[in-house]
Parts: C-alpha cells; structure tokens; sequence
C-alpha cells in the first residue's frame, strides 16, 4: 500500500490530511499510540523515533510503591507472538510524576499514565494523584489486576468490580479515564457496559490474553509465573472481534490495540470501532513502527481520498 | 556509541568447520565504535515467525571498514532463516547495544575462558586488548575437537591458547574449567574474561575467588526489545538482591562480584 506512495510520508503531506481524533475528550494529533510497558518511559526509543511525532504514549503501568516485578523468565516466543509475565515492575508513582513524566513532557508529547492497584483505594489515591496539573493527558486504567479484598479476583472480569474501580477513579481525578479491558472474560460488551456506566471517557482493548507454554525438556512451565500474557500478531483476530462487538453496544470512543504491525493493521482496528490504535509488541520487532505507521495512514488517505481518518472509525461495522 | 537501525549487506555467511556460521556484514552507517561485549539484535526473519529479534555479540568489527562480524550456532528457527541468508542479500540489524567488557591497564597480563560458541565476543575483546599491549593466554573448551578450529583466529592475533576436550581428542582431557584451575596459580593474571554455558562461568567466576582475581563474564536471557524497555531479560545477580537487572540494558557483560552463583 504504502511502497508506491513514500514520497508523500514527509511533514507537508501530513498536513493535508487531517489525523486528528477525539478520544472521549483527550485530542490527539493522530490515532497511533504506544501501548503501555512496550515503549519504557521514551527514553529507550529515542535513536528510533521521533517521540514527537507520536498521537500518545502510555507508560508503564504504575502502581503506588515501586514493584520489583515477577520471577524469570518472563519472556517467550510463541507462534507469532510472546508471553510475558512481567509483573507490573515499575518505580512507582512518585518516580514516574518527578523524574520520567517530565522527560516524556520535554519531549512535547501527550502522555496518557496507565495506573494499578490491588484495591479500591489503591486506585483512588493514584488517580487523586494524576490530575490536569501534573501535565498528564489521560489515565488509562489496568484492571486486570488482582483484587486483594476480593481473594484476588480481577477486577476486569467483574462488571460490578469494573463499575466501581472506574467510578472511584473518576471522581478522583479530572482526566479522561480510559479503562483498559481484559479479553479474558466470556462476555466483554457486558464489562464495556459496566466501564461506561463507571463513568469511563472511553475504553482501551484489548490487554494480553492469558497462556502459557511448557518446556518439555524440565517438564516444567516455561515461565517464573507459570502463566503469561499473549501478545502480538497471533492475538489480532481476537481483538478485532472484540472491538467491533464493544463498538455496536456503547457509545464512548475505543483506543483499539493487539498485533498491529502495520497502517493496514492499524486501518482493520479503525474500521472495526477504534478513534485510536495502540502498538506494542511490533515496537520489539521495529522500533520505528508507530511513525512509519503515522506516515503510511497519511499516504492510505491521500491515495483513497480521505480528509479526515475520524471518518473511517467504525466504517466496517454493521450496527 | 551510538545506536541505530540499518540494513547490513552479507558479504559472507558460511558454515566453517568448527560447525557455526560465520558471517560478514558491511554497514557503513555502523556506529563509529563499538565495545568488546555490546550485542547486536537481527531481525531473524521475514514475516511475524520467528517474531522478535535475536541477540548476537559482535564477535569482531572494523570501523575503518564498517566491516561487521558474527559467528553463530545453529539452534531454531531465527539461526536457521540466518543461515540462509545469502551473500548479497541484508539483514536488519539494531547496535551496537548493551554494556560491554571493561579495559584493563594496558600491558595487563589476561586470561580468557571461552566455552562452545561463547568465544564469539571473546575474539573482539582479544583484538581490543593486543592493541592495548595486554599480554593475553586463552583456555577454550571446545564440544566438539573441529570447533578448536575458531581459535586461529585467536592465534593469528597472537593470544597464546590452552584447550580441553571432553573426550581427550585433543589438549587437556576434561573440563576447561579444571585446566583452569591447574594453570592458574602460575599464570599471576590481572583480570580474567569469560563467556560460555553459564555453570563454566561460575566455576571460572569461584577459581578467580580463591585466586583474588577480577574479572568480568557475559549473560544471556531471552529477550524482546533488546533496549532495555520490556523488562522482559530480567534477573537477579545475586539471590538476596531486591531487584531484577536487565541483561540487554545493565549488561550483557557483568563483574564476577556483581554475581552469585549457586554451584550445586
Ligand atoms: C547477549 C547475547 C549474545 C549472544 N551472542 C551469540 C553469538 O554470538 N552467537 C550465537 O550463536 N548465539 C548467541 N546468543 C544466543 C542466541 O541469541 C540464540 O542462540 C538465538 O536467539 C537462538 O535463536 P533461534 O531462533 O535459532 O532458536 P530458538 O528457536 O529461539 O531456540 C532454540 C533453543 O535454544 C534455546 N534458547 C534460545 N535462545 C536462548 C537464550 N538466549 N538463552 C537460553 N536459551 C536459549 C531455546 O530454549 C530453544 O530450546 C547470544 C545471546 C545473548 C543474550
Ligand atoms: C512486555 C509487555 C509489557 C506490558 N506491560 C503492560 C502494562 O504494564 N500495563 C498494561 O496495561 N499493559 C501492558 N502490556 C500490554 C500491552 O500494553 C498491550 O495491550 C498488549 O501487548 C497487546 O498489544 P500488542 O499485541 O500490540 O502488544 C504489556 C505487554 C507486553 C508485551
Ligand atoms: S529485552 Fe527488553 S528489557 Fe531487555
């Protein structure tokens, strides 16, 4: 798609199309993001990207108190894709508002904080501390995370759990709350559902889908944690379906991701419900995706004469 | 030392006779430099299998030329798209990453310890350090007798070399390890540098203990980014240590007293 048209991937080209999109109140100046705990703090993809040129990034999910993280290995390939069982390791909260916000925000770039707690309040006190004056666009919420008080069910699976935490959140902060939903429940519009009456901005899907693999050899679970998050292409049927589902029963916006490695991955996330995608994994394989990404939608609506991307959102759906 | 994405072209990319490929890249826009120990990560394949980037140590480099060089063990899938690559053709290299080995005072007197294809970075770090008038003695286990043949490339440098094989088909029969042990008291070494199956690393790491000799060693662990984003090649150096190190970002290279190893 995009080999015929690379001349127009420069900076004037850009701006004759128009890839701006709403996401439930948050502007971004294109539709791709970089998904949390795929992109660090910035820093590290600084000699690939221009950080400038990305509609978001979203950090590392940040809990209260620094968290060391799960036991190696935490890492595995699979078929077209990869386990992980990091474990949340972060510098905690403190760490990211003083020291890696203000980076990223040098870098001129909006940045979306993804929070987790392992209680209600856990994720009151971390939205009471992420507000419009921290320089912060929006709080994308992780709840696919043990609730301690409830014998460590997830949040996620739970829509009454899923109402409550995003609610919680809401009143605590003044920034579009994006609850980001798990893939691993059995009906996912009915937790869409819940984050929308929660009071959510708009919702991110779809998280890692729960795996594992074994190593035959020490006839043991390949992984410290046994189980893992699915990521990568491998993933990306599951999270069209979703979203194209979620996109048919709510109202508020999706920031749609899982395995997308090119604009045409990233088209297939728009068409299906998505105002805007988020790159993970692909980040691993080339580190320059997300701007080559950027360029090449730009070159797509140029060669299909489209002004403005927000008009392919949802355009495959049939409500 | 700068890192970047390119596109190395093979210049060469063969099995030699010690059973590992080697391969010759040329990459102009390569870094002006690169460490003994730093890592390259290839994209090893072209679609979405294998999916990630495979590590390698840059196991030698001229950057006069930009000339880069691999040698590399057949194991899965990623080696084996590698090893078809033909002369002529690229491949999407990101380097030069990690921390490498650490210099000593020129003239040191050094001791490598290399096993199976853990020679690779030791070659570059034995270039390194003759420039810097080290006097350098190299024990090497070898898995196989035909893999002695990777050492000319050592002696051509001129590093004096002492090999064991398992099976006593050619020098010490054992362990390297155990040679090491033997040779070391009259050797009086400055620093030692190892790479190989992590149990020789640790025995080399406890005989360079009792000795009081530093020294430096190469991990490995699976990884994804290779730049330190994931969190993914995590480990802890030492048992009681409260974090996670990350082997693409805070190593590849360690110093034996960053390390504990459990020898049981
Ligand atoms: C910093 C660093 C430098 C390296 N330098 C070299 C080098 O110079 N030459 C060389 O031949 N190899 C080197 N390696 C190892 C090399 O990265 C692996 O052999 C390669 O990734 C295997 O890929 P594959 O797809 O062929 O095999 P896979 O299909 O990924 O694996 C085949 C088998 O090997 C095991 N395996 C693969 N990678 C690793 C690993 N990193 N640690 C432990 N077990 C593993 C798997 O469990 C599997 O059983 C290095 C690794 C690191 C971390
Ligand atoms: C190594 C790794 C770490 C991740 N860490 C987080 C995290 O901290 N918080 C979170 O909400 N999602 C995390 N994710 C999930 C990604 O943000 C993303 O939702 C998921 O990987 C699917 O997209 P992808 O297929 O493009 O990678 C992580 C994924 C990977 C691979
Ligand atoms: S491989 Fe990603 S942090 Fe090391």
């Amino acid at each position: 798609m995009s080999t015929r048209r690379k001349n127009f991937s420069e900076q004037s080209v850009l701006e004759t199309v128009d890839l701006s999109v709403n996401l439930g109140g948050l502007c971004l100046k294109n539709p791709v993001t970089v998904a949390s705990g795929t992109f660090g703090y910035g820093r590290e993809y600084e000699p690939f990207v221009d950080i400038s040129r990305l509609g978001a990034v979203i950090v590392k999910g940040t809990t209260l108190k620094p968290n060391s993280g799960n036991p190696a290995p935490r890492i595995y390939e699979t078929a077209s894709g990869m386990l992980n069982s990091i474990g949340l390791e972060n510098p905690g909260i403190e760490d990211f508002l003083n020291i890696h916000l203000p980076y990223l925000l040098e870098r001129g770039v909006s940045v979306i904080a993804n929070i987790a707690g392992n209680t209600l309040e856990e994720y009151e006190t971390l939205g009471a501390m992420i507000r419009k004056q921290s320089g912060v666009a929006a709080i994308e919420l992780n709840i696919s995370c043990p609730n301690v008080k409830k014998g460590g069910m997830h949040f996620g699976t739970d829509p009454d759990m899923v109402f409550q935490v995003v609610n919680a959140v809401k009143k605590a902060t003044d920034l579009p709350v994006i609850p980001k939903l798990s893939p691993n429940v059995s009906d996912i519009t009915i937790i869409a559902q819940a984050a929308q009456a929660g009071g959510a901005n708009a919702l991110s899907m779809i998280n890692t889908l729960m795996g594992m693999a074994i190593d035959i050899e020490k006839r043991k679970p390949v992984l410290g944690n046994i189980f893992g998050g699915l990521s990568g292409p491998a993933i990306k049927p599951v999270a069209l379906r979703m979203i194209y589902q979620v996109h048919r029963e709510i109202d508020i916006p999706i920031l749609g991701g899982g395995g997308i490695m090119s604009a045409t991955d990233a088209l297939e996330f728009i068409m299906a419900g998505s105002s805007a995608v988020s790159i993970g994994t692909g980040n691993f394989v080339q580190p320059g995706i997300s701007v080559q990404v950027i360029n090449e939608l730009a070159d797509y609506m140029i060669a299909n004469n489209i002004p403005r991307i927000s008009d392919l959102i949802g355009a495959a759906v049939r409500k | 030392m700068i890192v970047s994405q390119m596109q190395g072209m093979v210049i060469d990319n063969t099995q030699k006779k010690s059973g590992w490929y080697e391969m010759e890249l040329s990459t102009p826009s390569f870094a002006s430099d690169a460490q003994p120990g730093q890592f390259l990560h290839i994209k090893t394949g072209d679609g979405n299998y294998p999916l990630l980037r495979r590590p390698f140590s840059i196991c030698d480099f001229d950057k006069d030329t930009g000339r880069l060089f691999l040698m590399y063990k057949l194991l899965g899938s990623g080696t084996e798209w590698l090893s078809n690559v033909m002369s002529g053709g690229y491949v999407d290299i990101i380097g030069p990453l990690g921390r490498g080995f650490t210099y000593p005072a020129p003239g040191a007197r050094v001791i490598l310890v290399g096993g199976g294809i853990g020679i690779a970075p030791l070659l570059y770090l034995a270039r390194r350090l003759t420039e810097r008038k080290c006097r350098l003695l190299m024990f090497y286990g070898a898995e196989e007798r035909c893999q002695l043949s990777a050492l000319n490339k050592f002696k051509r440098l001129g590093v004096g070399t002492d090999v064991a094989t398992r099976d006593g088909s050619a020098g010490f029969t054992g362990l390297v390890t155990d040679l090491v042990q033997q040779k070391i008291a009259s050797e009086k070494a400055d620093v030692i540098y190892t790479c190989g199956p992590e149990i020789m690393m640790a025995k080399v790491a406890a005989i360079a203990a009792q000795y009081q000799i530093p020294g430096e060693l190469s991990l490995e662990e699976y990884m994804a980014c290779g730049v330190g984003a994931c969190l993914g090649c995590a480990r802890k150096l030492k048992t009681r240590d409260d974090n996670f190190i990350k082997i693409c970002k805070d190593g590849p290279v360690f110093s034996f007293s960053q390390m504990e190893f459990d020898l049981n």
